[in-house]
């Protein structure tokens, strides 16, 4: 009966080729093109004073790479036109008389119009316009020894160069599992109530939960080898180690999987439609599992309610067990609380899973 | 005259040869039976003839219209029936005859008349304004036939009508044909029943793409030594390559 | 024209008896709009941070204090010993540690220089940066209060200053669900042009019904418009709902027209539908739709700008993005709701937008097949 179900799985080559494409897609992409780095910010520079000071300051942001400045204008009238068209990020003021200020009133003020719209960006970038400012201020004071020094060492644990893949390797794993896991095994099991075969196996003696097994073993085996590709991409193609244990990483994955397992058979029991259980999969468990596993939001930013939410999400376990893993480099004396937690919840609906079953069969 | 002429009709998939080399003709409201096992070539072959596939080579005309050039035009003369459930079960009987009848072109005013006629006709009046799908299978098997050739075509092809059906309403489901038949519609049916055979007025075998036998049922029981087409079918099938 | 009717009559017919559909055109606005923003908030507040502190001075005591006190900061322990710090660094429970040494106040005032060091869990390294940058921020400005100790007041006078003002347009209180909202319409509009509409049709597929279509006399256009139309109804439907939740539970009123919103969004649509269609003839399940529409919104919405900006990818990427349509519309989505941008300023989008809609469009025509070849 297993052998059944791998042939039907294999025969939908269409189906299997963008199963695996997509979490190749999402880590190419999440490696090589996804990134919150600020360089070449789109300014302008709204020059009054066009003394040598403006010009030296204007420089210094020309030579910076976080800014490109496309243009220099007499005024800042035309802001709101400016941001309103995109062209933009930032608008520069240089007051008028900027140098005479610094040399006899030993002050001048500048103006940073932001465009706020993407929060992110204008904190970043007025920080950065900011730090031209105080660099160029340091300079002229440079001649004075700075007293009183703090000096700041830092070190970044884990990941120096901060390289996001750390972040969601484990997190493009744990969508995958999700898909896989949930989405694919529960409408496969409901295709086959649609069709009406499901009945004519319930009525042979194959006993009820290897029908229900059968159909999950293929997309086990598939889960396992889409993780074992996506292991072998960030190792390979994004140079993301896997610092812990490999051997750890592959157990807690079969657990999360069978997780999922437990999921997908839940949410069979409840329909006969493959579309409305593709609709529970993609909307009542896909999105939260997204939102609520921390890999996209920070889970420690959102109010207590979504907070608590998370702790019901098992994608909150099995993505911070894959990042202690991998990239932290722990092993099970750190992540034993989660994991058990993880265990728990799988007995759990698959104990659940079982009953709804049995009373869906009846 | 004939309704539908093939000539050395061939459908090739890559290098598999579904449909070979065959020839054939039905003549005017004629009941031709086109049978064969699963795999045969017999769905093939009538998508073809339908404008639903194009043909590899040889040449056909249903209706007068060359399959091959023409296809778009023979759809407004025939109609059809699908293997796969025809009527959408989520509208009711009206909504679906209007829907079929606005697509052929059927007047408004005619439709409504139509749809009053038709029902009648079956003795589904009450269930007019009810979803086809509370009704049962022979029932709807009945309207789907009623509401392919309800804009009045000149062939109407039906594959595999009766499927899942029991013998009862088979057997009414032939007299509807028949009746059709009667007043000029030309009937090209698919089966795999092999007493269906019997009421065809001709029947052709496909055996692994070709056409195999051809001529009324009498005569094939005859020559091939048969009390019923199903044995002729089973003497054929030996010989077959071709197996599901 | 009148076939054309009949096809539309009978879509909006089945649609409105399929309570899916209709579910997933309802829910899926308010669940997406409703949890996204609230969970995406990007803002990095409540790092949680460490003190390490082995000089018990005055000034290390200060410094701990000014820490506390930020809103950035959440002050999680004084551990006494590295090996604790390090543990609840692994543990998730510290983002970063501040280490004071010994002798730190006694440094700064005799050798009139003293070293602190900062680790942070870089693990998501944006946090890890922005951590460091305001502790950072946070000691250098206890380092000029303490400067401003030691030096005399008439001194401090002449040291030159540029005083840096910023003022945030737009978004003034920094409100993300203002930022997160308008993109995540744009890609529930994505979803119900691109994804519903290729499923309706593939079910057709999948019951039977499309050979039925494909054999009368109707003609490519009117069964493929005959799809469209009830689809872009929806696509239409699904913003207002969107709008509607977008205003009742975060407050966001559009800065530029609903007019110029539903403009926009309707010329989208037909591009969106146009993918949708070539979905379809790409697609014999349900599944098989599902499974490569889910592929490719994935890809557009990414590439589209909605998580990272388009202005962070390298070149290459900024290439592929101008060949986005969700780039332009989720830009286009905010520029209006956010900053109130009218059509003449957005030309250059609209443009793109309109040509998109006729390439899709006549691709998927062209594409689809009354006979198979």
């Amino acid at each position: 009966m297993v052998i059944k179900e791998f042939k039907h799985v294999l025969r939908d080559q269409r189906s299997l080729f963008f199963l695996l494409a997509q979490p190749v897609m999402m880590i190419l992409l999440f490696g090589f093109a996804l990134s919150n780095e600020v360089k070449e910010t789109k300014i302008i520079v709204v020059d009054h004073a066009r003394d040598e000071i403006s010009k030296t300051l204007i420089n210094r942001f020309e030579q910076n790479v976080y800014f490109r400045i496309i243009d220099i204008v007499p005024d800042e009238s035309m802001a709101d036109d400016i941001f309103k068209k995109g062209l933009a990020k930032l608008i520069i003021v240089i007051p008028a008389n900027i140098a005479d200020d610094i040399k006899h009133q030993y002050k001048s003020i500048v103006q940073l119009i932001a465009d706020a719209s993407d929060p992110n960006t204008a904190a970043i970038v007025s920080t950065y316009a900011g730090a031209v400012f105080r660099d160029y201020q340091n300079e002229l004071l440079g001649l004075v020894k700075m007293p009183y020094e703090i000096k700041v060492e830092q070190r970044m644990l884990y990941n120096p160069q901060l390289i996001s893949a750390y972040n969601f390797v484990p997190g493009v794993l744990t969508l995958i599992m999700m898909i896989l896991g949930a989405m694919m095994t529960s409408v496969a099991i409901v295709r086959e109530k649609e069709l009406g075969t499901m009945e004519v196996l319930l009525a042979s003696p194959i006993h009820p939960l290897q029908i229900v097994l059968s159909k999950a073993v293929p997309y086990l085996a598939l889960a396992f080898i889409t993780e074992i590709i996506i292991l072998i991409l960030s190792v390979f193609v994004l140079n993301v180690p896997i610092r812990g244990s490999l051997f750890l990483l592959l157990a807690e994955s079969i657990l999360f999987i069978s997780t999922t397992l437990a999921l997908g058979l839940l949410i069979s029991s409840s329909t006969n439609q493959q579309q409305v259980a593709m609709f529970i999969s993609l909307v009542g468990l896909m999105l939260p599992s997204l939102i609520f596993s921390g890999f996209m939001f920070p889970i420690e930013n959102m109010p207590l309610p979504l907070k608590t939410i998370s702790n019901i999400v098992p994608t909150k376990w099995y993505y911070n067990i894959v990042r202690a893993i991998m990239v932290k480099g722990l092993g099970i004396e750190s992540i034993w609380k989660e994991t058990l937690i993880l265990a728990t919840m799988t007995l759990v609906l698959t104990g659940i899973a079982i009953k709804k079953f049995k009373v869906h069969l009846e | 005259m004939n309704a539908i002429v093939v000539n050395n009709l061939t459908k090739t998939f890559g290098s598999f040869m579904a449909v070979d080399h065959i020839s054939f003709h039905v003549t005017k409201g004629e009941v031709f039976g086109f049978l064969g096992a699963n795999g045969a070539g017999k769905t093939t072959a009538m998508r073809m003839l339908c404008g639903l596939l194009k043909p590899s080579s040889g040449e056909g005309r249903v209706a007068g219209f060359n399959i091959d050039t023409e296809s778009e035009e023979i759809k407004k003369h025939i109609g059809y029936m699908s293997q796969k459930f025809s009527l959408y079960n989520n509208l009711t009987i009206r909504e679906n005859i209007r829907f079929y009848g606005g697509l052929y072109d059927i007047p408004k005013k005619e439709l409504k008349q139509k749809t009053d006629e038709l029902v009648e006709q079956l003795g589904l009046t009450s269930y007019t304004d009810k979803l086809v799908q509370s009704l049962p299978l022979g029932w709807k098997q009945k309207l789907a036939f009623s509401v392919a050739i309800q804009h009045s075509p000149e062939i109407v092809f039906l594959d595999e009508p009766t499927g899942g059906v029991d013998p009862i309403t088979r057997r009414q489901f032939w007299d509807m044909i028949y009746e059709t038949a009667h007043n000029g519609l030309t009937v090209f049916v698919t089966t795999h029943y092999m007493d269906e055979a019997e009421y065809c007025h001709r029947v052709s075998i496909m055996v692994d793409g070709k056409i195999a036998a051809l001529d009324t049922p009498n005569e094939l029981k005859k020559i091939f030594e048969t009390e019923n087409m199903d044995g002729v079918f089973r003497k054929l099938a030996r010989r077959a390559k071709r197996n599901e | 024209m009148k076939k054309l009717l009949i096809i539309v009559q009978k879509e909006f017919a089945q649609i409105f008896r399929q309570p899916t559909i209709l579910r997933m055109i309802i829910m899926m606005p308010i669940l997406q709009l409703i949890l996204i923003p609230l969970a995406a908030n990007y803002e990095i507040k409540n790092i949680n941070i460490q003190i390490l502190d082995f000089d018990h001075s005055t000034y290390s005591t200060a410094l701990i204090h000014k820490l506390d006190a930020s809103p950035y900061f959440k002050l999680v322990g004084l551990p006494d010993h590295p090996t604790i710090a390090s543990h609840r660094v692994e543990q998730n429970k510290a983002d970063i540690t501040l280490t004071i040494p010994i002798r730190f106040e006694q440094d700064l005032i005799r050798d009139s220089k003293a070293t602190v060091s900062i680790e942070a869990d870089a693990v998501n390294g944006q946090k890890a940066s922005l951590g460091v940058a305001y502790a950072s921020q946070i000691i250098g400005s206890f380092n000029n209060e303490i400067r401003e100790k030691w030096i005399q007041m008439p001194r401090l006078v002449e040291f030159p200053q540029i005083e840096v003002r910023s003022s945030m347009w737009y978004n003034p209180f920094i409100k993300y669900p203002l930022f997160m909202v308008p993109g995540i319409l744009a890609l529930l509009v994505t979803m119900v042009g691109g994804l519903m509409s290729a499923l309706n049709i593939v079910s057709e597929k999948e019951i039977g019904t499309i050979e039925q279509l494909n054999v009368s006399p109707i003609k490519k256009y009117q069964f493929l418009l005959g799809k469209l139309i009830p689809f872009w109804v929806l696509g239409i439907v699904s913003i207002s709902l969107g709008l509607i939740v977008a205003r009742i539970i975060f407050g966001i009123v559009p800065a530029g027209s609903y007019l110029t919103i539903y403009f926009f969004s309707a010329i989208y649509l037909i591009g969106a539908l146009g993918v949708g269609l070539l979905l379809s003839t790409l697609a014999d399940t349900q599944m098989q739709v599902t499974l490569i529409s889910f592929f490719i919104i994935m890809f557009f919405v990414l590439m589209g700008g909605l998580y990272t900006p388009i202005d962070s990818m390298p070149d290459w990427a900024q290439k592929l993005a101008s060949f986005n349509p969700v780039s332009y519309f989720i830009r286009v989505m905010r520029f209006i709701v956010i900053k109130g941008s009218g059509i003449h300023d957005l030309l250059p989008e609209l443009k793109a937008m309109i040509l998109f809609g006729i390439v899709l469009n006549v691709l998927a025509v062209w594409n689809y097949r009354k006979r198979t070849v």
